[in-house]
């Protein structure tokens, strides 16, 4: 069994490293316990702003640090984040200011807080905004990897880490991960199956048991959603003629909404879309939330069989 | 800069005027009366106090000015333009497709402007974010914030209150705009604000009420806040919407309504007496 860990801890990881970047500040609207903040706290309190409970000022506080030549870095639950939708539009991203915003605690997989705390439609509100990198990485060291290259970023950015534990994928492949493009985990040439966030692992052991069945399937890291790393997906779309998508989001808007939107106008093959089917969650635990949202790797295995059916 | 004399800025104020109703009415849109409502605090800031550079608008030392209430744009736009950082030929691009005028104060667009506005409630906080970066500089740089009355219904000014107080922002200085009147009617029908200089006073600021239009006592305020360097401090100031303007004057009809060609000229023959 690979090792577990949580993506919010590459975040705090991250965050604490780049702290020897004097430029770069970190803001807080109490939850720094949680989204992992906390490491930079302790190690800096002078560049670290308390913001209390109150995610719109900070949003915007980020955004006056950003225009003076700061690298701010701002985390709250990604349900939260939303609140302050507005602020990140008018504010921030309008403006191209380099707020970096990091939203813990996404998707059905938070679990037993319940359907107030999954967050299933951020990366599809972010993505709506001009400017915005929105991301959603599967392991705590593609999450450290990718926030380590946030301060060279000249815009805004969204990253939805996750509160629980997930197995991890890149130790030692750091240097695989790049803003804005997708990592091939597995090659094959009947169905691409593009994933991102918590559900990478179950498409990868969606892959292994297809496999029993004699089909191969491509499985993609899609950690950047946007800007979405088109030049592979027409390059999957070519070579399987097939795609499945997998996110812990609502089917609406999210990974599988921005693949198919540029699939239709490229190459139309078709498309499954594995997520969140327009409901609210509940509380669970984690792995109980995936098997009731559909979000497992038996789902991801039923989707591919219907993509592959689909075929002309 | 800065450094103007009372009588100076006092005609600064009465030009200014000229080119908000001008403007608005070039354009057949916008938003009068706000925008004479604050003017006198706006020439006394750049003219007695703000640290700016015209002919090095990005000067990084600057001190900050954020209009929040960005709709107040054609105040801002003229008073930019007597300081010299754009054009009075740049004053009739306001609301034009490609102008640095945008109908909205916006940092992307218009050489001076240090905060792209438009919705309301969100300046104070970016201040506090320049008033924080300047700290992290050890800069004695202020930023300094315009809201509205109205403006201050919006929640997210007490996040920001509360939090700027919180971090003690000696060098946050902000002026609340009472005109007393926001977009649907008189703030008194819309949404009662009771005692605003308590509640700020209660949010840990420094406060200070002063007429807005009496150019001495807007001086004074603005020394009074250099003297506050332990707490943000905010001037309270009442002022008249429309002021200067007969027919606008406490008038909601012209919060966002430009005048016609026959207001126009009554509007200029008011403004153009020279005291």
């Amino acid at each position: 069994m690979s090792r577990m860990a949580a993506t919010r801890d590459g975040y705090g990881d991250a965050l604490l490293e780049l702290s020897s970047n004097p430029k770069v500040v970190v803001l807080e609207a109490d939850l720094g316990k949680s989204t992992k903040s906390l490491h930079f706290r302790k190690a800096h309190p002078e560049r670290t702003i308390s913001c209390g409970i109150g995610e719109q000022n900070m949003l915007l506080v980020g955004a006056g640090l950003a225009s003076n030549g700061y690298i701010p870095f701002a985390s709250t639950f990604a349900i939260f984040t939303e609140r302050a939708f507005e602020q990140m539009r008018n504010g921030v991203a309008r403006p191209n200011l380099a707020v970096h915003l990091c939203g813990s605690h996404g998707g059905t997989h938070t679990g037993t807080d319940g359907s107030s705390a999954q967050s299933i439609e951020d990366l599809a509100i972010y993505r709506t905004l001009p400017n915005v990198v929105v991301m959603h990485p599967c392991d705590d060291v593609s999450t450290k990897a990718l926030t380590m290259q946030l301060p060279k970023l000249s815009s805004p950015s969204y990253m939805r880490t996750a509160r629980n534990k997930t197995p991890v994928l890149y130790d030692g492949k750091e240097t695989q991960i790049t803003i804005g493009k997708g990592v091939t985990l597995a090659e094959g040439n009947d169905v691409a199956i593009i994933a991102c966030g918590v559900l990478v692992h179950e498409s990868l052991t969606a892959a292994e048991q297809l496999r029993g069945e004699g089909i191969n399937a491509t499985v993609v890291d899609m950690h950047t959603i946007k800007p979405l790393d088109t030049e592979l997906i027409d390059k999957l779309a070519m070579q399987c003629g097939a795609i499945v998508t997998a996110e812990d989001h609502s089917i609406i808007g999210g990974l599988g909404g921005a693949v198919s939107e540029h699939v239709v106008s490229s190459n139309p093959v078709p498309v499954e879309k594995i997520g969140v089917h327009d409901r609210f969650g509940e509380s669970a635990d984690a792995e109980e939330m995936l098997e009731m949202m559909g979000l497992k790797s038996h789902h991801i295995c039923d989707a591919v069989r219907r993509v592959i059916a689909r075929k002309a | 800069m800065a450094g103007m004399t009372i009588p100076e800025m006092k005609e600064m104020a009465r030009k200014c005027r000229i080119e908000i109703c001008k403007m608005t009415h070039r354009a057949q849109a916008g938003h009068p009366g706000g925008s004479l409502s604050e003017i006198d605090i706006l020439c006394g800031l750049y003219g007695h106090r703000l640290r700016v550079k015209p002919d090095d608008p990005d000067w990084e030392d600057r001190d900050r000015f954020i209009l929040s209430k960005g709709h107040a744009s054609p105040g801002m736009y003229a008073v930019l333009a007597e300081m010299g950082f754009i054009s009075h030929e740049d004053l009739k691009t306001y609301r034009v497709k490609g102008g640095v005028c945008q109908g909205h104060v916006d940092m992307k667009w218009c050489p001076g402007v240090d905060f792209s506005a438009g919705s309301l409630g969100m300046g104070l906080s970016f201040g506090m974010g320049c008033a924080v970066a300047a700290k992290l500089d050890a800069s004695n740089r202020n930023a300094y914030v315009m809201v509205g009355d109205g403006e201050i219904q919006e929640g997210s000014i007490w996040e920001a209150a509360m939090a700027a107080a919180h971090h003690e922002l000696g060098n946050l200085k902000l002026f609340v705009d009472c005109n007393r009147i926001q977009n649907d009617d008189f703030c008194e029908a819309q949404m009662r604000m009771f005692d605003i200089p308590s509640k700020w006073a209660s949010f840990g600021w420094a406060v200070k009420e002063i007429d807005g239009h009496d150019m001495n006592s807007i001086i004074n305020a603005i020394d009074w806040m250099d003297t506050v360097h332990d707490r943000p401090a905010v001037v309270i100031a009442n002022t008249v919407k429309g002021k200067g303007v007969s027919f606008m004057e406490d008038n909601p009809a012209f919060h966002g309504a430009a005048p016609s060609d026959e207001q126009l000229a009554i509007a200029l023959s008011e403004l153009e007496v020279v005291a």
